[in-house]
């Protein structure tokens, strides 16, 4: 028997979302998937689920969700002071939900993105090979509604007990956000780039999974929009005409024509989709070997053998 | 690029044999199926073929992609050409004031200009089936809006830099638009999903905003 989910409140933006939709880059379709990619995957492993498995993600604000039949779900990124039934549910803990019952997910604490891995995952029909939500496009589905029905697949694997250590090792705050250079870096002065590396930078609240608007002072733009355009990676920070950053984030386009003043570094990546409005990031300039081994530190510490205790 | 992302640059080559090389190297990195390769963005003089970090190091992908698109030797294609109704009653064209003002036009000459080219697909990127389109009149060549609209209707034609293309879904974009047509560029459930492909001809054909209607219907 399918358990199904119905939502009672949708939150503020609640998608489905795995690892997205890589491989159609040259259709034009973006690679999508979870904002935070890093709790998307912690979160199915502790959920007993492949680490890409369908889940929903929560923005500042969570919904509402009445459970008709049993599971088991695992609440992973931002402390989003989820309730069970009016209990408390830990993050990063497995818990077993009755029939009936009713979870609910409040504003978030702190971040900006909750996630919430059912044991078994999501049962979605993918969209070119990935159950992700595309929102500008609409691949994949839009924005979960009230009255929207989603059904869970059947748990395959028990849960464990959760290594906190790793968890917290892997999710250790900061403010900081390190940084390559990019195809464009050398066209901008010296200036622009001490600012851009010495600056404490505003998130704007119009920013969303496309992109991340950042206010601190204005950058000054080589090729005043006149560059040839050219492909874009998650992450690049391009310089608009008017001189604002702005983060490409998981929804972003394939290409763009702004010059990329720098691009932040995979490792860092999920801690873009933690980022609230009006937050202040700052950004450290690393090399491409140090962004790798940073990467591959991180990797080591992402498997069942380093979760679980 | 990134610490995940390189990109093959074809600076020294005309628009169209920097097009040809772009696919050819497209096409023989999927041919070669590199694990680890995640994704292609291909654009006008370029292509950014992004990858996994924990598979490859810059300088190891850098060596498998030239093995995989060194004997690349690219002969243009076949071309097929399609003919696109567009409308640009002042409600789909809100750049065309800016668009006249900067190239000294008037509206119909503006318009006329437009419609009197063929385009070539050079790539498709930005949102699905979004095409790029070289070809443009270089009197029409403006510069992309200082600041993007948050809301650009399905269909619209924009002009930015020397470039046009066509919005295929509603989205936030920065080109100046001079029109809007009623045919859909992408659709999941058909096959080819994109109605335009690299290395496709395109032409413009003015309608008027009733007729707009009429092929907005199916």
């Amino acid at each position: 028997m399918v358990t199904t989910i119905e939502v009672l409140t949708p939150g503020m933006q609640t998608t489905v979302q795995d690892l997205g939709r890589p491989g159609y880059g040259h259709l034009g379709v973006s690679a999508c998937g979870a904002a935070d990619a890093l709790a998307l995957r912690l979160g199915n492993l502790l959920a007993g689920n492949a680490e890409g498995a369908a889940a929903l993600e929560m923005t500042l604000l969570g919904g509402r969700f009445r459970f008709n039949g049993p599971a088991a779900c695992v609440l992973a990124g931002a402390d989003f002071a989820a309730k069970l039934d009016g209990v408390p549910v830990e993050l990063w803990t497995p818990t077993s939900i009755l029939a009936g019952q009713t979870l609910a997910l409040g504003g978030s604490i702190t971040g900006a993105r909750s996630y919430v891995c059912f044991a078994g995952g999501l049962m979605v029909g993918p969209s070119l090979g990935s159950c992700s939500t595309h929102i500008p496009s609409g691949i994949g589905g839009r924005p979960l509604l009230k009255g929207d029905v989603l059904s869970i697949r059947e748990q395959v694997r028990n849960l464990h007990p959760v290594h906190r250590e790793t968890i917290e090792a892997l999710r250790s705050a900061s403010d900081v956000l390190r940084v390559t250079d990019s195809a464009q870096t050398s066209d901008f002065t010296e200036q622009s780039l001490a600012n851009l590396y010495s600056l404490a930078w505003s998130v704007q609240s119009d920013s969303n999974r496309m992109g991340v608007r950042l206010v601190g002072v204005l950058l000054e733009a080589p090729m005043q929009g006149s560059m040839t355009t050219e492909g874009a990676p998650l992450g690049a920070i391009q310089v608009t005409p008017s001189g604002e950053p702005v983060i490409l984030f998981v929804d972003h386009q394939t290409t763009g024509g702004y010059p990329k003043i720098g691009c932040v570094i995979s490792a860092d990546h999920w801690r873009i989709g933690q980022l609230r409005p009006r937050q202040t990031v700052r950004f450290l300039r690393v090399s491409f070997e140090e962004a790798r081994q940073l990467l591959l530190e991180q990797e080591a510490l992402i498997n069942p053998e380093a979760l679980f205790e | 690029m990134s610490d995940s992302a390189l990109l093959a640059r074809f600076d020294d080559s005309t628009p169209t044999q920097a097009q040809l090389r772009v696919s050819a190297l497209l096409e023989a990195i999927h041919a070669a199926a590199i694990e680890g390769v995640r994704n292609l963005h291909p654009a006008f003089r370029s292509l950014l073929v992004v990858y996994d970090t924990r598979m490859w190091t810059p300088q190891g992908l850098l060596q498998r992609l030239d093995e995989a698109g060194g004997r690349a030797d690219p002969l243009p294609k076949p071309a097929k050409t399609l003919v696109l109704p567009v409308c640009s009653s002042s409600g789909f064209a809100p750049g065309l004031v800016e668009v006249c003002a900067a190239a000294g036009l008037e509206r119909v000459a503006a318009i006329r200009l437009f419609t009197a080219a063929t385009y070539q697909v050079a790539f498709l990127g930005f949102a699905p089936g979004f095409p790029y389109l070289l070809g443009l009149p270089p009197e029409l060549a403006v510069p992309r809006l200082a600041r993007p609209r948050t809301h650009i209707p399905a269909g619209s034609v924009g002009i930015a830099g020397g470039q046009a293309g066509i919005y295929p879904a509603d989205t936030p974009g920065g080109w100046q638009i001079i029109g809007r047509t009623p045919f859909r560029l992408f659709d999941l459930g058909r096959e080819p999903m994109s109605l335009l492909n690299t290395g496709d001809e395109v032409r413009f054909v003015v309608i008027e905003e009733a007729r707009y209607q009429e092929l907005s219907q199916w």
